[in-house]
């Protein structure tokens, strides 16, 4: 529901990314990091990207989305494990005090751009 | 060609979130965002809390809506400092960021506060992605809501501090399981406090309102 927003953040970081002096710039591929966690979903965020991008150096490009699993790890008892359903609990030492470690970035990572 | 970018998105609202964070310190303020889908009870929670809280503990409360006032309008009774912001204006968003927080804070005035709870918008998906400088999250599930929202929604569990299972005057009427969407919380976050109260009867505020002051309390000293 807030991907219009973060389609517009995404937009912005990567044409300033784009050096002034390249002429006519056509990006092929946006590449992202998205936490499996993110409160993100991928068809909508395309679907903005798409629409936000045209009569842009971005209008061609595609978003290629590395999904990033969720590691946590226990303070208690020092494990790391990667989490597969929303089950926090730490199953080595069942009481433990469990941080996330990965799964919930949003980062752009680089442009292709079309030689 | 390749150009190597590397930064968070959002890191705009991330940057507004630590100046907040650094305003609300100044201000000594203890700032509590209180999130839950629409209708769970949010605003009906916040007027007997605050009735319950004031005048010993000074609260200012900013309360986000798509549209309407008519939530401030039930705030302002207690007495408290209320502002509304409303997002319609900034294009119907579903969470408020944290420029937008800034902006209404310095408009309320902290000055005098020691509390400052913002009612974000009814949604329990965009509103835990957007951090506003708080303090504390709080998130309220209602138990007409079904005991699995917990384990459907798990990023606004995860980044709460303490829950709020409300409504229970309703569990008569309802083939709700109290126990286990605690238990559906506590696997999704391990050591989250729960507290189980009925925003229309005043039932189960006590331990809720003690947590709420010694959080203001560790923070501010007042
Ligand atoms: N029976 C019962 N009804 C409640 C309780 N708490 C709230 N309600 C009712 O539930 C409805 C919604 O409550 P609100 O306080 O407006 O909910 P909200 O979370 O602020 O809603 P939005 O701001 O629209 O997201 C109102 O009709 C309340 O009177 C409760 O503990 N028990
Ligand atoms: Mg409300
Ligand atoms: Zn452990």
């Amino acid at each position: 529901m807030h991907e219009m927003g973060i389609a517009q953040q995404l937009v912005q970081i990567a044409l300033e990314s784009i050096p002034k002096e390249i002429e006519n710039p056509k990006v092929e591929k946006v590449n992202l990091r998205i936490g499996k966690l993110a409160a993100v979903v991928e068809h909508s965020l395309t679907f903005c990207f798409e629409i936000i991008t045209k009569e842009t150096p971005l209008e061609t490009a595609r978003l290629n989305i590395d999904v990033v699993p969720v590691m946590v790890h226990c303070k208690s008892c020092d494990k790391t494990w990667e989490v597969i359903g929303p089950v926090f609990k730490c199953p080595f030492c069942e009481d433990g005090d469990v941080e996330m470690l990965t799964g919930r970035e949003i980062e752009i990572i680089s442009l292709e751009l079309a030689e | 060609m390749e150009i190597n970018i590397q930064k968070r998105v959002l890191e705009a609202n991330e940057t507004e979130a630590d100046i907040n964070r650094k305003f609300f310190k100044e201000q000594n303020v203890f700032v509590l965002n209180m999130m839950s889908s629409p209708g769970s009870g949010k605003t009906e929670l916040l007027c007997k809390s605050l009735k319950a809280l004031m005048p010993k503990i000074r609260v200012g409360v900013i309360v986000g809506d798509i549209c309407t006032r008519n939530d401030a309008d039930r705030l302002e009774i207690t007495g408290a400092k209320v502002t509304q912001i409303n997002t319609d204006q900034f294009g119907g968003d579903c969470h408020l960021s944290a420029s937008l927080i800034l902006a209404s804070a310095k408009e309320l005035g902290c000055f005098d506060l020691d509390l400052l709870i913002v009612e974000n918008i009814g949604n329990l998906v965009c509103p835990a992605e957007f951090d506003i400088g708080e303090d504390a999250k709080a998130v309220l599930l209602s138990v007409t809501e079904g005991e699995d929202k917990p384990l459907k929604y798990p990023l606004m569990f995860r980044v709460a501090d303490v829950a709020i299972l409300n409504k229970i005057d309703l569990l008569p009427y309802l083939d709700f399981d109290a126990k286990l969407a605690k238990d559906n919380m506590k696997q999704v976050h391990p050591h989250l406090p729960v507290f189980e109260i009925s925003a229309k009867t005043g039932e189960g505020f006590e331990p809720w309102l003690e947590w709420l002051a010694m959080k203001v309390f560790e923070k501010t000293g007042k």
